[in-house]
């Protein structure tokens, strides 16, 4: 690990609280990491219920801070929970993940801690992940009767319904989400630095170089019929066409193009477009 | 409100009936939309369901489609009474993936205006908590220091409210002297006169007991597993602050005591913030005096911006404006859950990068949502006006609870 140069919250020590608690779960562990000073371990789900005991009663983590959900849809098993637990006596903090499906409930872990309740549900609300045990699955950030799980990935940021008053029906109708502006999604990310798409004029890098180019060594290989092959083939031009004689006498000035006997003369000082027409009029 | 007849229970042939009320969305005392289902025995609380989500925007999402830097100023909205401890987290957070060292004077700034911001948080909560349990004096008060808490923000960032001033490597600007001595004069002056003769209203005030004294206490047992945080479980008389057991930025330098409440009631809560108040002041003291001079904002040129001026010279420098307002900087892959002690509470992000310049998950851990939670067992068997009382003491604030 490189030297520390940031100056996020410093609680007490990493060393050997990884191989320990390891040690502890035995084969419940999965894998162990320590990155960026967190320690993250990732258990099998059955028994997030028995590691997370272990780890309040007999390693001192009292509180559970969080929950959180996270969608990675490339995953077999696409969503990760990971609990945020504090040690209130030994200054440490520690992150347990397991991974899950839409199908595949959890544990829950009201059981241990009351505060997982709310946690609990929210990670339902907004992902779909099922507590097996959490009496009280309802949602709660999402509107009544809100469908989906807003905060996977695949689930669109303007999401799918929005409501307004209507002064015909007297409340609130739901529509279907109608964008008057379709949604800005820029792309900043240098186009020599992991672009995934093709740059403009790349793709004609791809076109595979001709080996026998196509190339007319006679007249006879232009292809346009024996005619023009006959005509190519003589060796004398037939000389330039006759010129005819176009002069005329004079040109003289051309005719005005505002005389036109036949338009009205406009009366008074009216400004629409018949009047505009004749600027001498206008005195 | 609205009254609900639930099925009669009959006990010795007399029928008695709970009936269940709606507390909110829209009322004073809910600090927001919050709305509750209560269930009464006359005026006793039977059972309560908090209804949070009503201000619920879809935060964390939106931050999914933003870089790092666009995403900072949702932070200022979620808890929109203490806009700067809420960008503390986020912005330790990019640092500690980053590993960016901020300058000296650019911790001592964060660390002095996140204190200004806990006085001024701390100023609406007591004056909304004096006001929900019937007085009005005191809220007016406070108010007034509360508007002078807004204009140094304003003249530190230019906005009273959404600061959008802590930035990752430090802060954005630095700030004039003339703001720092002001700063200096009202700590010294006003902040203890109005704010001491307002609490000389309250602290000793027998309605205001009457109405807080051993209402809703909490063991420090069921602080721990409600997860607690804050003045909620120093009140439970557990000394517990996140600027103290661990310590961010020049926090570890700073001379201050934590408050604890000895009865876990809410009166405690209430005393606690008060107690507060006088140590923030005195850490902004002690900022003062101690603050160096230098750049307040890392020079690493890939995750902070260089000056103006120094654009006007430097084409590389202009170079690096143009890629950190378009593409952003690059987070290295990973994840962190870095916590902070927010006003109300520990006020954490789950930040998960995928080495792009936006973040892939960022899960926010707001104070108020285990705060409200225990809403339901704090109020079993106190009468209904206690309500108001202990939802004052929680210090709620629907921004953030509901993301």
């Amino acid at each position: 690990m490189a030297k520390v140069l940031h100056s996020a919250p410093r609680f007490a020590t990493n060393d050997g609280v990884r191989d320990t608690l390891v040690a502890a779960l035995g084969d419940m562990a999965v894998d162990a990491r320590e990155d960026f000073g967190e320690i993250s371990i990732t258990v099998r789900r059955e028994s997030i219920e028995d590691v997370l005991r272990l780890l309040r009663d007999e390693h001192d983590y009292q509180q559970l801070m969080e929950i959180a959900g996270a969608d990675y849809p490339g995953r077999p098993e696409r969503f990760e929970v990971v609990y945020m637990l504090l040690s209130l006596t030994k200054n440490h903090r520690i992150m347990v993940k397991l991974s899950t499906d839409e199908a595949t409930p959890v544990p829950t872990v009201t059981t241990l801690w009351p505060v997982a309740g709310w946690l609990e549900r929210e990670v339902f609300d907004m992902y779909g992940v099922t507590f097996d045990g959490n009496t009280d699955l309802r949602r709660i950030l999402t509107d009544y009767g809100f469908e989906g799980h807003p905060f996977r990935k695949d689930f669109p940021l303007t999401g799918y319904t929005e409501l307004r008053y209507s002064e015909e029906e007297k409340r609130v109708v739901y529509e279907p989400v109608e964008l008057a502006q379709d949604f800005r999604s820029f792309d900043f990310t240098s186009p020599w630095e992991g672009a995934d798409y093709v740059l403009p004029g790349d793709e004609k890098a791809d076109v595979p170089p001709i080996d026998d180019p196509k190339t007319t060594e006679s007249p006879k290989q232009t292809g346009a019929g024996a005619k023009a092959d006959d005509k190519a083939a003589e060796t004398v031009s037939a000389g330039s066409p006759a010129e005819k004689d176009t002069s005329t006498d004079d040109a003289g000035a051309p005719e005005t193009t505002e005389d036109q006997p036949d338009r009205e003369a406009s009366e008074g000082d009216v400004h629409d477009t018949k009047g505009a027409t004749k600027p001498e009029d206008k005195k | 409100m609205s009254l609900t007849y639930e099925q009669s229970p009959t006990t010795d042939g007399e029928e008695i009936s709970n009936y269940t009320i709606n507390f909110g969305p829209q009322h004073p005392a809910a600090h927001g939309v919050l709305r509750m289902v209560m269930e009464l025995d006359g005026e006793i609380i039977e059972r309560i369901d908090p209804h949070v989500g009503l201000l619920h925007r879809g935060t964390e999402k939106l931050i999914e489609y933003k870089t790092y830097l666009q995403a900072l100023p949702y932070f200022d909205r979620l808890d929109y009474c203490s806009p700067l401890a809420q960008e503390y987290s986020y912005v330790l957070a990019i640092e500690k993936l980053l590993n960016v060292e901020v300058p000296e004077r650019g911790q001592y700034l964060r660390v002095l205006f996140a204190e200004l911001t806990r006085i001024c948080n701390h100023m609406l909560n007591i004056g909304a908590h004096v006001m929900d349990v019937g007085a009005m004096t005191p809220n007016l008060w406070v108010f007034e220091l509360r508007e002078d808490c807004m204009n140094f923000f304003e003249r530190a960032s230019g906005a009273r409210m959404h600061a959008a001033w802590f930035r990752p490597g430090g802060v954005h600007q630095d700030v004039p002297l003339k703001l720092l001595t002001d700063i200096g004069d009202w700590v010294d002056g006003r902040l203890p006169e109005l704010f001491g003769d307002a609490m000389s209203l309250v602290l000793d005030n027998r309605i205001f007991k009457q109405r807080n004294v051993d209402i809703a206490v909490v063991s420090k047992d069921d602080a721990v597993k409600w997860g607690f945080s804050g003045p909620m479980i120093r009140a439970a008389g557990i000394p517990w602050d996140l600027r103290k057991s661990q310590p961010y930025d020049v926090y570890d330098r700073m001379k201050f005591e934590i408050p604890v409440g000895t009865n876990s009631d809410c009166y405690d809560r209430f005393v606690v913030r008060v107690k507060e108040v006088y140590e923030s002041a005195k850490i902004i003291k002690q900022c003062l005096a101690e603050m160096p001079e230098g750049p307040v904002v890392s020079d690493d040129r890939k995750v902070a911006p260089p000056k103006r001026a120094e654009m006007k010279q430097s084409m590389e420098a202009l170079i690096h404006h143009f890629k950190l307002y378009t593409e952003g900087f690059h987070v290295p892959a990973g994840e962190v859950y870095v916590a902070t002690e927010s006003p109300k509470g520990e006020f954490g992000v789950y930040l998960v990068s995928d080495g792009s310049n936006k973040p892939y998950r960022c899960k926010i851990r707001p104070t108020a949502f285990s705060h409200l939670q225990a809403m339901d067992f704090m109020s079993r068997g106190h009468m209904l006006p206690d309500a108001t009382a202990i939802l004052g003491a929680i210090d709620v604030v629907f921004g953030e609870c509901d993301r």
